[in-house]
């Protein structure tokens, strides 16, 4: 990479364009974003694939699709398709696209991702229990006023902050 | 009227524009920085504190939006979705959720577009994510109550629960996030690094 990365944008910025993103979402569509269904969606074809026969089965999985003969034909995972596109346009825009490992420095490449695949499975799991993720119920719901996404917002900061003392070793 | 009338536009238009709108929010994730796990973890060390800058401030400003419309009417009464409570699974999965975030590093929309700006951290998150969903679908079955019944109480919104105006409300929540960013402002200029740190 010949050039050097551009700053982040201002955060303030950032989130009153991040707004503007999702009241249009409102505004097209009547709900907000969502980023965890369309994970969902290609998780449940995903273990269909490997184990045929047992992820139709798996109601909830399944409950998640629009259509239930083909769980991809879902709003979320275009919309995470586009974020994924998206991501990348902007990572290309501002000279971050390279293969690297973000990580604290006192713990490895490797150690660090094992510890995003283990953190990112505990999330997967609180996030369907939860019926949604930082985009889906936090920003949508919070949007709206919901007093459950509230709840919830809330209660994410909470897990995150009463472990954080007990897992500096990973990022500071 | 909204939301749109999307019906003229068949269904391969209408995923076309969750394409486009996935395009703009995975865009401001990026350069809103929410690809780099440590940015997003140093939330949680008081040492940047945009996770909660870009969260609040974009929550205010689509609230404020959306409660204008309304005021002016030109929302459909009830045709926003409004995620309906589920309380007590909500907290403890936003618990569940939290512990994840902290030690994964990222949340669901920022570990795509850490993976889409080639992150290998930001991969192995998403694996994990998939991985995390499809336990959860096989060991329902052991809490199906609890998911489906506890705390249930529909599309109950903030002004309903605490008995007060919706406009009072949409200040209250203002004066709140007013307030969190000077705090931010303060534990970073307390916790934050002297300069800026290279990206």
């Amino acid at each position: 990479m010949s050039r050097k990365a551009a700053d982040y944008m201002n955060p303030y910025l950032a989130g009153a364009l991040l707004g503007v993103v999702l009241t249009a979402s409102f505004v097209v569509f009547g709900h907000g974003l969502g980023a965890s269904g369309g994970v969902a969606s290609l998780a449940g074809a995903a273990e269909s694939a490997l184990l045929p026969g047992h992820a139709e089965k798996n109601a909830y999985l399944v409950n998640l699709a629009v259509s239930p003969e083909n769980p991809l034909d879902n709003w979320a995972v275009f919309e995470i398709l586009g974020v994924v596109l998206g991501g990348l346009a902007s990572g290309w825009l501002s000279g971050r696209v390279r293969v690297e490992t973000f990580h604290g420095p006192r713990i490895s490449a490797r150690a660090r991702w094992g510890f995003a695949f283990l953190g990112g499975a505990i999330a997967g799991f609180g996030v369907r229990l939860a019926r949604g993720c930082t985009s889906s119920q936090a920003l949508s719901g919070g949007a709206v006023l919901s007093a459950g996404s509230w709840a919830f917002m809330f209660a994410v900061f909470g897990g995150a902050y009463l472990l954080a003392y007990f897992v500096r070793r990973l990022w500071t | 009227m909204f939301p749109l009338n999307l019906d003229g536009l068949g269904h391969a238009g209408v995923n076309a524009l969750y394409v486009v709108t996935g395009f703009f929010f995975g865009f401001m994730l990026e350069q809103a920085g929410f690809g780099n796990s440590r940015k997003l973890a140093s939330q949680f060390y008081l040492s940047d504190m945009r996770v909660l800058k870009v969260m609040f401030t974009a929550i205010i400003t689509a609230m404020l939006l959306l409660f204008g419309l309304e005021v002016l009417g030109l929302v459909r009464p009830g045709a926003l979705y409004i995620n309906p409570t589920h309380l007590w699974p909500g907290i403890v999965g936003g618990l569940i959720f939290g512990v994840g975030f902290v030690i994964g590093g990222y949340c669901p929309g920022t570990s795509l577009v850490s993976m889409a700006t080639l992150k290998l951290d930001g991969a192995f998150f998403v694996l994990g994510l998939s991985a995390g969903m499809v336990v959860f679908g096989e060991t329902l079955g052991w809490f199906q109550a609890f998911f489906d019944a506890s705390g249930a109480m529909g599309e109950v919104t903030l002004p309903q629960a605490l008995g007060l105006p919706a406009g009072v409300v949409v200040l209250l929540v203002v004066l709140m996030a007013v307030g969190m960013f000077f705090v931010a402002e303060r534990l970073e200029a307390r916790f934050g690094p002297r300069e800026k740190e290279p990206c």
